[in-house]
């Protein structure tokens, strides 16, 4: 009877519309925000943040930005990275063309960019469905790297493709040591997240369920479908902007189209499966889960003496399995075992 | 029955609407009105055109010939979110909820149209977005208590039996606050006790309401009880339109409808 939500009797309709009703899931994330934004950045090595919890973070506001888009609206993408491509180098452009643009304004103006173009290659949605627009989507992912690539002025003219990204300096401070840009990353990536967990419970994330569920009913009760799915594009897009923004001057130090290529894409897309598609929480388990993966097997692999070359072929293989496993027994990721698990502990330790 | 409300003038009327699919004429030349605050039924055999009459009347298929008058305002064919804006909500025939979403959840999606705020004042979740949050939980809470809906508020549609679902979809549908409900089949493959349930609740919501209500159904028993005037449609034609009393005794709809019964 740990987790419980009896005797939390709602007097009204107001606390119950509180965006953490039960008051566990408060003091949870209230726990997990203590540890994320002082007991980490105390105790933790650099390593730790560049390797770890720096990815962990921007992967999982992208793949937020997916789970909106197939989670939520139920159109399949598999162009991620292009859009997170294009807001870092969108953000790198602002910065490099522009005198005194802000760092922050112009992670925002990348995700912007992201938005823009996401509304547009979202378009076919409004035709086609299914494996047809996932088949779109794949054309934008290989477009938009093909773009950055060929045309010189995206990449300033640099001969390589391969830019570094401008120093961070907000008000004055430099976000140069990998806690400082952990930590910046943490502001951003909270903010967002509350902010998508507003969204989806919400008019706009009641729409986006409802033409993914039935979409003539949604017609029917006045949801506009063009109007919801361009948003789900556009929102979706913004969030992957602002994290390709991130993995760019946050994480990698270096701004290339390469960085964004097909299989990073499908990264995030395991990302929403193993974690739980339609969950901003889950968007947290499963980049948690991707990107502890190779870290624990290669400590595996050191521990039993394996060769190397094991450790990247067992991480596809784990990959395989762990997909296919979500697949066929829990549709519903990672989030749904943690709902089964509160589920028990409410009623624990009397089962019936 | 129809003692409490007064019917009022006629506020829909639809003119020698057809509708075909490919070879298959749906639809030929229909003509009949529909007045404030009246339940008209639509009665006739499977196939007859039934869905179809009210597919038309809410935008979602559009007629090769005839035209709509709703409100005054005539009309070649209804834009479904024109028809949704201007106060007509419906259910469908096959359940169509939301079935990824809870019995709340569902219920205030048929609130959308009265929201004001954007997706960014949602997204901050701050003044009128929180405010209109609330007032539609306020307003849905109302609904969930008319149609007795407690105990399963938070519940996710799919896990629901089949009655408690066509309730839900009457729910979602009177939360939009409609001036005219439009229901295919709510009592279809319900046992007697739900059926009375669900009777009162339509009944229950013209009368409190003064929603006007165009209804199919097959329960002659029903129909007859709960309708003011019935329009009979047999292979896309209509073959009858008149009170329960006419219909019931119009020799052709007997012959090629009650007959059958
Ligand atoms: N979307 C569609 N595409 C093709 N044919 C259709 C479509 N909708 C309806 N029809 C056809 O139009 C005719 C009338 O169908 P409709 O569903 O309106 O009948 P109904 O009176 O509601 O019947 P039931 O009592 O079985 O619900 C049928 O022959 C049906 O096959
Ligand atoms: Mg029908």
């Amino acid at each position: 009877m740990i987790y419980r939500e009896a005797g939390q009797f709602k007097t009204s309709y107001v606390t119950d519309a509180q965006i953490f009703p039960i008051a566990q899931d408060r003091i949870g994330i209230a726990l997990m925000l203590l540890v994320a934004f002082v007991v980490i950045p105390r105790t933790a090595t650099p390593y730790f943040f560049s390797a770890i919890m720096t990815p962990f973070l921007i992967y999982a506001l992208a793949t937020i930005g997916l789970n909106i888009l197939t989670g939520y609206a139920g159109q399949l993408s598999l162009g991620t990275a292009a859009f997170m491509a294009v807001g870092a180098f969108a953000s790198y452009n602002f910065m490099a063309r522009i005198d005194g643009m802000p760092v922050l304004l112009a992670f925002i103006l990348g995700g912007i960019c992201a938005a823009l173009v996401g509304i547009v290659f979202g378009l076919p949605s409004l035709r086609i469905r299914g494996f047809y627009l996932a088949a779109s989507t794949l054309a934008t992912q290989f477009f938009v790297v093909w773009c950055l690539t060929k045309v010189p002025w995206f990449t300033n003219n640099s001969a390589s493709g391969v830019i570094t990204a401008q120093q961070i300096e907000i008000l004055g401070y430099r976000f140069d040591t990998p806690q400082s840009k952990y930590l910046l990353v943490l502001v951003i990536v909270t903010v967002m997240a509350l902010m998508a967990k507003n969204l989806v419970r919400s008019t706009t994330g009641r729409a986006w369920m409802a033409i993914r569920d039935m979409d003539v009913a949604a017609e029917v009760i006045g949801f506009r479908i063009v109007h919801t799915k361009l948003t789900a594009f556009a929102i979706s897009s913004f969030y992957c902007g602002v994290a390709g923004a991130l993995y760019a001057y946050c994480y990698l130090g270096t701004v290339e189209p390469e960085a964004y290529n097909l299989d990073v894409s499908f990264r995030i897309l395991f990302m929403v499966l193993i974690g739980g598609v339609g969950s901003i929480l889950g968007s947290f388990l499963g980049a948690g889960f991707i990107v502890l993966i190779p870290i624990a097997l290669s400590y595996l692999v050191h521990f039993t003496g394996l060769s190397n070359s094991v450790t990247s072929n067992l991480e596809l293989m784990v990959f395989g399995a762990l997909i296919i496993f979500f697949l066929i027994v829990e549709p519903h990721g990672l989030a749904r075992l943690w709902q089964i698990g509160k589920e028990k502990l409410r009623l624990w330790p009397f089962p019936h | 029955m129809s003692t409490a409300r007064r019917i009022g003038d006629v506020i829909l009327k639809v003119d020698h609407i057809s509708l075909s699919f490919g070879g298959v004429k749906a639809l030929t030349d229909i003509s009949f009105d529909v007045r404030e605050h009246e339940i008209r039924a639509i009665i006739g055999p499977n196939g007859a055109g039934k869905s179809s009459m009210l597919n038309v009347i809410n935008g979602v298929y559009t007629p090769q010939q005839g035209s709509i008058t709703f409100r005054g305002r005539e009309r070649r064919d209804m834009d479904t979110y024109e028809a949704a804006a201007h106060g007509i909500a419906r259910t469908f025939q096959n359940i169509a909820l939301f079935s990824g979403m809870s019995v709340l959840d569902n219920i205030m999606t048929g609130r959308n149209l009265k929201i004001k705020s954007n997706f960014l004042e949602q997204a901050i979740w701050f003044g009128r977005a929180r405010r209109e949050e609330i007032e539609n939980r306020r307003v849905v809470e109302e609904i969930i208590d008319f149609l007795q809906l407690q105990h399963v508020r938070k519940t996710p549609v799919a896990r629901l039996p089949y009655g408690i679902k066509k309730r839900v979809e009457l729910a979602r549908a009177l939360a939009a606050e409609p001036s005219m409900l439009l229901l295919d089949e709510p009592m279809a493959g319900m046992n007697v006790e739900e059926k009375q349930d669900m009777c009162r609740f339509v009944l229950d919501t013209n009368d409190q309401f003064g929603t006007t209500i165009v209804l199919i159904e097959h329960d002659m028993g029903v129909v007859m009880d709960i309708s003011d005037r019935v329009v009979v449609l047999d292979y896309g034609k209509k073959i009858g339109d008149g009170t329960p009393e006419q219909v019931r005794s119009d020799p052709e709809v007997i012959k090629a409808y009650l007959g059958a019964h």
